[in-house]
């Protein structure tokens, strides 16, 4: 793959060399202790806090002349935040990108990870909201560094069994928390817990930036990622009754459209590549 | 009774200013004693208390504590985690604030289930049952298992942050003025309680009070501050009754009695 010019005036990826360094060695540090969150000199990023900003840094600081970048918003290629952030890389590194989760090296995602499993030569780079699990119940970032230092992770089974006691079953749905590597808990940024089993020995390297927090951190490919649940309140992700409105799809994760002012609704693939890819199949073999 | 001492104190000292803190504290507790601390505000009471129970480091001095397991470990020469798992296993901390002693933003129940899920325990069956449990044993009421303790009025706090601490069965328990804000028959009940628990349990508690009557009920043995000084101690009705010391007297004379 070959890149084209990029805008004048600006470094490859919008950030200088020196910064890329700084997050690339974060970055092997966050490898190096999967999942424990490195502190690192975020910069600012044309566009707002929330939007992207860590994840956007960390492509920055990842992405090649020969990458291939897809960048997906709740699972779909086309919603206004994957877009953009899109073509800021497309001008500011002329590196190709692709909607096709097969075709991309590079995938920055916010809130899902794509349907088709991925393989060792891509990366999956996280935008991060909140990096501390701990958070919720502990407000002191020094208690919290510290509670993940001695592995005082007790707290961590408060929220599920708030959840039990409130509703009767875990309602948590997403950012559900998990242990990387029989150590560190870690929050998986707020993906649905659906896609918590597919960062279980991932054979793709998991990258989490975190702009506003100012944290990275990583799960190396193959690496153990446990949700944390109950004895008798086992893990489990969600169903659905229906299945995809387009493509049929019985395993994929769903997302609830409104289809009029009289309450229909549909339900529909998140994964906008995959709905696509399956839907192709279907015309070919028809 | 046990011959072994479960906590071993040799000349802690802790001290702020000149007189401000602890000086020079020694003693012995052994296996389901109960020692009070008495004082008047300023003595250093509280000091001591945070300096045997690990959560503050003296200026000088040892404290040995005799393990389930039969060991005996320097406080401060262990590590972060093991002091903190001690306090979590073998020890209960119950502070004058529940505030300061109980998780406000999660339920009672959550808050009696802590320890046990920091410890291992992962059945949910069996922490709601042991947190209904516990809430009958320290006399609240079951249905309110899973309010808040904001909800709770501050005698409640007081009894569930016992709950919570006593849920892991520990041997030693530091008691820093648990009836302090509490109105007369709310602290009447509350001590009653404790009472009954210390014995029922075979609890050794280290209690910090300024209120002579509380330490009466529930002390065997007393040791009495001033400017960050011992200045008596002895058993309970003795140093109460037959005061030896000018500040003991004037501690004993000073108590209301209406």
């Amino acid at each position: 793959m070959s890149s084209s010019p990029i805008r004048a005036g600006y470094n490859f990826a919008y950030l200088d060399e020196q910064t890329k360094r700084m997050i690339r060695r974060a970055l092997l540090k966050a490898v190096a202790i999967p999942g424990y969150q490195v502190p690192f000199g975020g910069r600012e990023m044309p566009m707002p806090y929330g939007w992207g900003t860590g994840g956007m840094q960390v492509t920055a600081a990842v992405i090649g002349h020969d990458d291939c970048l897809k960048v997906i918003d709740q699972g779909a290629d086309d919603t206004t935040n994957a877009v953009s952030i899109r073509a800021f890389f497309r001008d500011l590194t002329g590196v190709e990108t692709t909607e096709q989760t097969e075709e991309a090296t590079l995938i920055q995602t916010r809130h899902r990870i794509p349907e088709k499993p991925l393989r060792e030569d891509q990366i999956l780079i996280y935008q991060v909201p909140i990096p501390e699990p701990l958070r919720f119940i502990e407000p002191s970032e020094v208690e919290t560094r510290k509670m993940h230092a001695l592995e005082d992770y007790g707290v961590m089974h408060i929220k599920l069994y708030e959840d039990i006691a409130q509703f009767g079953h875990i309602a948590t749905a997403y950012g559900y928390p998990v242990q990387v590597n029989g150590r560190f808990v870690m929050d998986p940024s707020p993906i649905p817990k659906f896609d918590n089993p597919k960062m279980d020995n991932s054979p793709a390297l998991q990258l989490f930036g975190a702009g506003r927090e100012k944290r990275i951190y990583a799960v190396p490919p193959y690496t153990d990622v446990r949700s944390l649940d109950f004895e008798d309140h086992p893990f489990e992700v969600q169903r659905w009754e229906a299945s995809c409105a387009i493509c049929g799809s019985e395993e994929s994760f769903l997302d609830e459209v409104v289809m009029d002012d009289q309450g229909h609704h549909e339900f529909i693939c998140s994964d906008t590549d995959y709905c696509r890819t399956r839907l192709a199949q279907q015309e070919e073999s028809a | 009774m046990s011959t072994q001492p479960l906590l071993q104190v040799r000349e802690i000292t802790k001290l702020y200013a000149a007189n401000k803190g602890c000086a020079d504290v020694s003693f012995d507790l052994y296996p389901g004693e109960v020692l009070g601390i008495v004082g008047e505000s300023g003595s250093g009471k509280s000091t001591l208390l945070s300096c045997l129970s690990a959560r503050l480091a003296p200026d000088s001095g040892s404290i040995h504590y005799h393990n389930r397991a039969g060991e005996s470990l320097d406080l401060y020469s262990l590590s972060e985690s093991r002091q903190r798992q001690l306090q979590r296993t073998e020890w209960g901390i119950v502070h004058q604030h529940a505030r300061d002693g109980l998780r406000m933003g999660v339920s009672g129940g959550a808050n009696i289930g802590e320890r046990l899920m920091a410890t291992g325990e992962r059945h949910y069956g069996n922490l709601r049952g042991t947190a209904e449990q516990w809430m009958s044993d320290v006399e609240l009421d079951i249905d309110r298992i899973d309010d808040k303790p904001t909800t709770y009025s501050g005698g409640m706090q007081q009894r569930l942050q016992i709950a919570r601490n006593l849920v892991t069965h520990p041997r030693l328990v530091f008691m820093d003025e648990p009836t302090g804000g509490l109105d007369v028959s709310v602290q009447a009940r509350l001590l009653d309680l404790l009472r009954r628990l210390v014995t029922e349990l075979n609890l050794a508690v280290v209690i910090v009070t300024h209120d002579l009557a509380v330490a009466r009920l529930l002390a065997q043995r007393l040791i009495v501050m001033r400017r960050g000084e011992v200045v008596e101690t002895g058993l309970t009705d003795q140093v109460l009754d037959d005061p030896q010391h000018a500040y003991t007297q004037l501690l004993v004379s000073s108590v209301l009695t209406p």
